[in-house]
């Protein structure tokens, strides 16, 4: 039988959000790497997330995989123009602050903390959630993902004008919406299929 | 897969060519086709997979209106109207978001240094009338759903369990489990757009007549021919 589910009774699982790197285990069977197909291998697009248990599940339904992996690959890492990198990692640590997201907030706020230098500031928002001082520009970023995180979204104009004060413009503002947005999907999976390890 | 399909998010916001909305899309084409490449993926696959198309639209239209997206909701309902859906099943999905609304996230976190911000709300189950109405499959799918739309920190082996016990397969699961968290994505990306468009200018009329801005032109050839 393939079709079961595998659960972890002694795992070491982090009690908190870190900015620590975790581990993830699949509470699915993850086909094994020797087994994938070219189309599966497709849609990992890179070949080294054959090494990830968390990609190899997902190549279960490989068209699916190799669209959302080049869509969130623009979304972060296209910043020749538009919002700084770090704004965008912080936008998708306060999504995954805000869904519970352990592991997929330990991701990107190290990410966020590592493109800003701003550890502290970081750690703050794990720490204490949405209602850190972080400064005006962070705060606005932290705010907006924070409505957008609420179901149904709560996203509004003040939002938008708070960021805008910040100086950022149309395609600043879009990016802050995608970045917020694509963690949805990302905490979804991660939180729903798995689960992390210390 | 239809090559020609008009974007489903442009769709949903009926956005038009040259409109704010289009113009900002443009300037992330890859983020925009693969937008789009993903909705194709999940509802005009290759082969339905382990999940049949109806199945795939009727968590749609169950997750939109969890959503309160109107537009949205109405642009799945057309789909499950297309892959064949009858009346009353298309009735009961849309009683079981009435009957599942909430204001989300909410739930209990299992780690003990977040326990404090647990926070209650509705662990929705599908009510029995619905229930004989879209049968066991559907049921699980549903209350899938609503667990990862509302209160994801509270997914569980038991959860996947539950799917596996109607018939759901691990890979049925996974296409699930996308589905779910691409509308997610998407219809937050529907949301903050349109209100990107109420706070912007309207785009100047000179630049529609302009061949230098050529992009415009350059993306749509992209997008219906790709």
């Amino acid at each position: 039988m393939t079709d079961e589910v595998i659960t972890y009774p002694t795992l070491n699982r982090p009690e908190a959000f870190t900015q620590d790197e975790l581990g993830w285990r699949p509470w699915l069977e993850v086909p094994d790497a020797n087994d994938l197909t070219e189309r599966q291998h497709a849609g990992l697009v890179d070949r080294a997330r054959a090494g990830s248990d968390y990609f190899r599940l997902l190549a279960r339904d490989p068209d699916i995989l190799g669209a959302r992996t080049r869509t969130d690959k623009d979304i972060f890492y296209n910043t020749r123009e538009g919002l700084p990198r770090a704004d965008r990692e912080l936008a998708a640590a306060a999504t995954s602050r805000e869904n519970g997201c352990v592991f997929c907030a330990s991701v990107h706020a190290r990410f966020a903390s590592h493109h800003s230098d701003r550890h502290d500031d970081v750690q703050r928002l794990l720490d204490e959630g949405s209602a850190a001082e972080l400064g005006p520009r962070w705060n606005a970023v932290v705010a907006a993902a924070t409505a957008l995180a609420q179901t149904p979204p709560r996203l509004n104009s003040a939002h938008i004008q708070a960021l805008q004060n910040e100086g950022l413009d149309a395609l600043e503002l879009s990016d802050v919406i995608h970045g917020a947005a694509f963690f949805h999907w990302a905490n979804r999976l991660m939180l729903s299929l798995g689960e992390p390890e210390q | 897969m239809t090559i020609t399909a008009h974007d489903a998010v442009d769709t949903i916001l009926g956005a038009s060519p040259g409109s704010t909305l289009d113009q900002l899309r443009r300037r992330r084409p890859v983020t925009r086709e693969n937008t789009q490449a993903s909705y194709l993926a999940l509802f005009q696959p290759d082969g339905s997979g382990d999940v049949d198309l109806t199945e795939r639209f009727a968590v749609a239209v169950f997750v939109g209106a969890l959503h309160g997206n109107g537009e949205a909701t109405a642009f799945y309902e057309r789909g499950l109207k297309e892959a064949g859906a009858d009346v009353s099943l298309h009735a009961a999905v849309l009683d079981a978001a009435a009957s599942g609304a909430a204001l989300g996230p909410y739930g209990d976190y299992r780690e003990s240094g977040l326990k404090n911000e647990s926070r209650p709300g509705l662990r929705w189950s599908v009510p029995p009338a619905i229930g004989t109405l879209v049968g066991p499959r559907l049921s699980a799918a549903l209350e899938h759903a609503h667990l990862l739309v509302f209160r994801p920190r509270e997914s569980s082996p038991a959860a996947l369990t539950s799917l596996v016990q109607a018939g759901w397969s691990t890979t049925g699961i996974v296409t699930l489990s996308q589905l779910v968290a691409f509308l997610a994505y998407q219809l937050r990306v529907v949301s903050g757009l349109r209100l990107l468009a109420a706070a912007l200018p309207a785009p100047a009329t000179a630049r529609d007549d302009n061949p230098a801005d050529s992009q415009t032109v350059t993306a749509q050839t992209v997008r219906t021919g790709s």
